[in-house]
């Protein structure tokens, strides 16, 4: 089995070390092999690039805040009622809602490689998939807060939820104070991506 | 014991940076991600086998490597361990003739369809749970893949031999420790664990605050 080969077993070491190149090398192999299609990858693209991304998640919070059944239901299977919404597939085959209350504070991170709810919040962003966040959510979540200028009472405990199988977790922020007579299409834009992993707080759109 | 990537509760990596960022920062990225699937829809491998591929990665280029890099090296590795392309087309950055396997290409037409899929992990078994909520458990110690020395597995080690609660119980999902290594999709119970933060790390930021894994049962014992 290839386990430990040493470094120049490795099949990427021959190819070009720059690495636009090393994906241009790749692809331009498995496409005169027959094994992608360049077409293929311009959808892939555009799909998260476009299509699915943050604001599906937006709906799916905005309408538990205003829809007491649609939030029991959410917290209870939250995979059936997001497939409902059209908001099944890669990387989001197992979710879990997990609701913000006074007492307790979400925040989500994939210690051990980048898991994340794609048919949710699209591609997880830069500072997800980095080391400083990977190593330091589990250990010191409040100084990570701060440094997303977020900062929770003294007597809200904090539960990070690391992502270690295929289970995929969505945050359910509170619902801001002062939007009572929102309805659930003014209350989507005051949901933002990072709300719903746990670094932010939703809050009045700019 | 593990590897590079289990990274949590490292010390020294600096702050966070929550800059906002395009979806992709480059194009390059966008490609590599599309590749990787593309390949991946190839079925010569399994999304546990390709995690272990980035994670075995040696240390310093896991280390230097930024995240799609990570991601296109590894897949040049799998591509080549599954017999899919050839080192002297690696090396010659062409290939050579088409491939058998290329009626299964992934089409445009079915990209929708293929990510709309997904690949669900849950798995029928006929046994029955050994741990309910609130019972409690210890994990394994140390973090480590009990049929292949160095092998996969989703025990990270900051949580090796801890002891926690059993938070949910999930069903039974494919073992990734099998599953990276052909040996079969093994699927075991799951559960949700939630461990006291003062358990893990001695003294915690705060005390009360906790961090939950996803675990299977092979990783845990009564305690």
């Amino acid at each position: 089995m290839p386990h430990d080969h040493h470094d120049h077993d490795h099949a990427h070491a021959v190819l070009p070390p720059d690495p636009a190149l090393r994906v241009k090398a790749i692809e331009t192999i498995l496409t005169q092999k027959g094994l992608i299609d360049p077409a293929a990858l311009d959808e892939i693209i555009d799909t998260y690039e476009n299509r699915i991304g943050p604001k599906n998640g937006a709906l799916v919070v905005a309408r538990a805040w205003t829809d007491p059944a649609f939030r029991a239901a959410l917290l209870e299977d939250a995979t059936a009622v997001v497939a409902e919404l059209g908001f099944y597939g890669r990387q989001g085959e197992h979710i879990v809602a997990v609701e913000n209350t006074p007492e307790q504070h979400n925040m989500v991170v994939c210690t051990l490689c980048s898991c994340y709810p794609w048919p949710l919040l699209g591609i997880p962003p830069g500072w997800y998939k980095s080391d400083a966040y990977r190593a330091r959510a589990v250990r010191e979540p409040r100084k990570v807060l701060a440094e997303f200028g977020v900062t929770l009472p003294g007597d809200t405990r904090v539960r990070v939820w690391d992502s270690t199988a295929e289970l995929r977790y969505l945050v359910i922020p509170m619902r801001p104070e002062g939007t009572d007579g929102l309805n659930e299409d003014d209350l989507i834009p005051w949901v933002t991506r990072d709300s719903m992993i746990g670094t932010g707080l939703p809050g009045r759109p700019e | 014991m593990t590897r590079v990537h289990d990274m949590g509760g490292r010390f020294g990596d600096g702050p966070v940076d929550p800059s906002p960022e395009p979806v992709f920062k480059e194009d390059w990225h966008a490609r590599a991600l599309a590749v990787t699937l593309a390949a991946g829809a190839l079925g010569q491998w399994n999304l546990d086998t390709s995690r272990h591929a980035r994670e075995r990665l040696s240390p310093k280029d896991y280390a230097r490597f930024s995240y799609y890099e990570k991601w296109i090296s590894a897949l040049a590795d799998l591509l080549e361990e599954n017999g899919v392309v050839t080192r002297d087309e690696l090396m010659a950055g062409q290939g050579a003739g088409p491939s058998p396997l290329s009626g299964r290409k992934l089409r445009a037409d079915a990209v929708a369809g293929a990510l709309a899929r997904g690949g669900p992990a849950d798995r029928p078994v006929d046994s029955a749970p050994k741990f309910a909520p609130g019972d409690v458990v210890r994990t394994r110690r140390p973090a480590r893949n009990a049929f292949v020395a160095g092998g996969h597995t989703r025990l990270p080690s900051y949580a090796a031999g801890a002891v926690g609660r059993i938070l949910h119980h999930h069903g039974a999902h494919v073992l990734p420790d099998a599953n990276a290594h052909g040996r079969g999709e093994s699927p075991e119970h799951l559960y949700t664990v939630v461990f006291d933060a003062a358990e893990l790390w001695g003294a915690p930021e705060r005390a009360g605050d906790e961090v939950t894994c996803d675990l299977w049962q092979s990783y845990l014992e009564p305690a």
